[in-house]
Parts: structure tokens; sequence; C-alpha cells
């Protein structure tokens, strides 16, 4: 089966390269899916996960602020952060979530609700990502 | 002349404090290697969003966004990142002497412009001068997470978008090598000179959805990639210069306990000599 090369790169340096059959992930406008042969295209992604498939199984890699650059024969995944499920620091990303619905739960005027949110997010994808990979 | 006892004094306060610069020239020396590896890590990430960014405002022919159009200056911001602590030779001084004096030389009164400090030395520089700092990091780590710097990073950003500020310039340390490291100064926005360095579009690329919500995301992204890259050489050149420094401490620690012993030598020969002179004039008087 025909495969094409995907890597995943953070300004923390390179997280994963490697040939998979199919990329699918969450864009800002919908669920995509990527095969080899894709015409050229950019989009931005969500926070969620990504998924790689390569011979029956997938592989799961939590996303924050990211972008897709799609080629025929190579996709290149930029984000701010992005996770291996083996990577993923459970205990913070839980003490963070907490951090977030308390924040959002208060009343209070200053707290920045949107920053908040995004907090939320992160930590419920990046548990997701983990939860559902062992 | 010095009495014996505070030569032997200045020669073992020199002594202790060669032990602390020499192992500050070694700490410095293992977290310059591993600054420099931080700084390679960043490399694949932002020559790729280089390429995207330069590729999309470039190729799509209509790509327009703020971010990307020079506007009429109102107010200028300068992002000077700084060390937290001194003792790194010239790395602080070289850099705040650059930004003040163009500053001076720029700028007639504080309201046109404003300065945005990483580090705590910059901060307490400006402050004292009584110049508008902005926003302020310090305590940032030796081996820095973007995420310890995106905030910082965003609301610099977030000031160009919101028109604060009509432009932002970038000063920090170049690396170039362990004993040298030159300040630069980098127009950061508006991104005008994107396609400089980069070859011709390869791709045009289709967008999902469209362009101008790719720019609206990958733009302050980039800018903000451009900042961390700038803090991983700030960084590495911060720990090249506290090297040098350090070791041209220790080797002038090592100058001054030769020419000290050299002294103190002298002094007990001559107060030797002296003595025996005594003992000889004293006993030539018995006879």
């Amino acid at each position: 089966m025909k495969t094409l090369t995907v890597s995943v790169v953070t300004p923390d340096g390179p997280v994963l390269e490697d040939a998979f059959e199919m990329v699918s992930c969450k864009a800002e406008s919908g669920e995509l899916g990527v095969l080899p042969g894709h015409i050229p295209m950019v989009a931005p992604l969500t926070i969620s996960a990504v998924r790689l498939k390569k011979e029956g199984s997938s592989e799961r890699i939590a996303v924050n602020g990211g972008f897709l650059e799609v080629r025929p024969e190579k996709v290149t995944i930029l984000a701010q952060s992005a996770e291996k499920p083996s990577e993923i620091d459970v205990e913070r990303a839980r003490k963070a979530k907490e951090r977030a619905e308390r924040r959002l739960q208060t009343k209070q005027e200053d707290v920045d609700f949107k920053r908040a949110e995004m907090a939320l997010r992160r930590a419920i994808n990046r548990l997701d990502v983990f939860e559902n990979n062992f | 002349m010095a009495s014996l006892r505070d030569i032997k004094g200045r020669i073992d306060s020199t002594k202790k404090t060669k032990q602390i610069t020499k192992a500050m020239e070694m700490v410095s020396a293992a977290k310059l290697n591993r600054a420099e590896e931080n700084a390679r890590a960043f490399v694949p990430y932002s020559e790729k969003i280089q390429e995207v960014v330069a590729s999309i405002a470039t190729g799509g022919g209509d790509a327009d966004h703020p971010m990307l159009k020079s506007r009429e200056v109102k107010r200028t911001g300068y992002l000077v990142i700084t060390s937290d602590r001194g003792l790194a030779g010239a790395y602080n001084s070289s850099i705040l002497r650059n930004v003040y004096q163009t500053i001076q030389k720029r700028h007639n009164s504080a309201d046109e412009y404003t300065v945005i400090t990483v580090g705590k030395i910059g901060r307490d520089f400006f402050r004292k001068r009584n110049m508008p700092v902005d926003k302020e990091i310090v305590a940032i780590a030796d081996q820095p997470d973007f995420a310890d710097i995106k905030d910082i990073a965003a609301e610099t950003v977030q000031l160009f978008t919101d028109e604060v500020i009509d432009e932002l310039y970038l000063y920090y340390n170049h690396y170039v090598s362990a004993i040298s490291q030159e300040v630069t100064e980098k127009k950061l926005l508006p991104l005008t000179e994107l396609n400089q360095g980069v070859k011709a579009t390869t791709s045009s690329y289709e967008y999902e959805p469209d362009q101008e919500v790719i720019l609206e995301n990958l733009l302050p992204q980039y800018a903000e990639s451009l900042i961390y890259g700038a803090l991983l050489d700030g960084k590495a050149s911060e720990h090249a210069a506290r090297m040098t420094a350090m070791k041209s401490a220790t080797d002038n620690a090592d100058d001054l306990i030769g020419d000290l012993s050299l002294k103190y030598n002298r002094a007990r020969q001559a107060a030797i000599t002296q003595e025996i002179t005594e003992i000889v004039g004293g006993a030539a008087a018995l006879e």
C-alpha cells in the first residue's frame, strides 16, 4: 500500500517522522482525512488528536495550535506542542483541567475566560489521547 | 610594603575566587552545549513555518493581512532579550547600550516607543532610566520551553494587532561561536521581508477553509516562533559569554596568584635575610 511521510515538528524539536498510510485530523473547518497523492494544501488544526494509520494499527498524537501542510508525498504538522501518548504527563494534565474548570466556574470579571477555556481544551485533549491509547 | 600575613590572605582569597569562577565556567560550558542543542532542535520548525508563510504570502497574490502591511509609525516597540544574572562579560551591556543609543537617536519623547524586556537586567536598566517598559518577563529557565515564552510572545504580537505599536524590533545577541556573539537588530513586525532567503514558491496550495483564515492563524504563530528563536539564540550567547568571562576571570586569578606568590616569597626572603643580619650583628657586638 502506498504511504506518505508524516513529520510532526514543534519549536522544542521534531516529535515524529515516519511513513503512514493515512492521516486524519480535525481542522478548523471539520474532519479531514489525507491519503497519499493529496493535492498540496494548508489547513489550521484545532486542539485535537491527530490519527496516523499504518498497517491496520493507528497512532494518536495530541496536538495544540497546529497546522497541517500537505504535499503529494509528504505531510508536515507544525504545532506549538505535540505529544505521543507515552509522552503525556497525565498528572499535570489532570491538574490543569481542574484548575481551568475552577477558573471557568468563578464569576469574577478578571478571569481570562478565553485562556482558561483553551487550557481546559488542551488538558481534555491530552487526557483523551492518553486514555484511548491504552 | 605589605606584611607577609596580608599577602598570604590575598593569595588565599584569590584562590577561593578562582575556584568559584572555574566552577561557573564549567557549568556555563555544560549549559552552552544544551542551549546549542535546543537551538538546533528548533531549526526544522522555524524553517518549515517560514517556508509555508512565505509561500502563502507571496504565492497567493491577494494575500492581505494587517501583519504584512507597513502602516504609519506612531509608536515603536522594542523587544530586548537580556539575562537575569550578570557575570556574563559584555553580554548585557553591549545590547543595552545599543538599544539605548538607537532609542535616543530615533525618538524625541517617551510616547513614541515602548520597551518589552526579557530578563531582569534589561528591566532594571530601562526602569532606572524612566523609560516605558510595557511588558516584562524574568526568570526564564536556562533551557526554555516554548511554553515559557509563549505568553509574552503572544501578548507582544497582540500589541501590534491592537495597533498599540506600529512596528516591532527585536534585539538579541546572536550566537556566532563560543567566543563571539554579536548584537542583532531584527525588524519583526510588520512582516515585510518574508521572501528574503527563501527560494521561490515550489507549489501553490489549496487553502482550507481560505487564505485569510490561514494567515490569521499562521502569522501570529510565525512571529511568536521568531521571538522564541531569538530567545534560544540569546540563551546560547548568554552561556557562551558567561563561559568566556569566567574563563578570563580564572586566567586573571592565576596571574594574580603568581604575582602575589612571587611577592610573598620575596618578602619572606627579605625577612629571613634581615633576621640573619640581626643575629650576625648581635653576635659581632658580643665579641
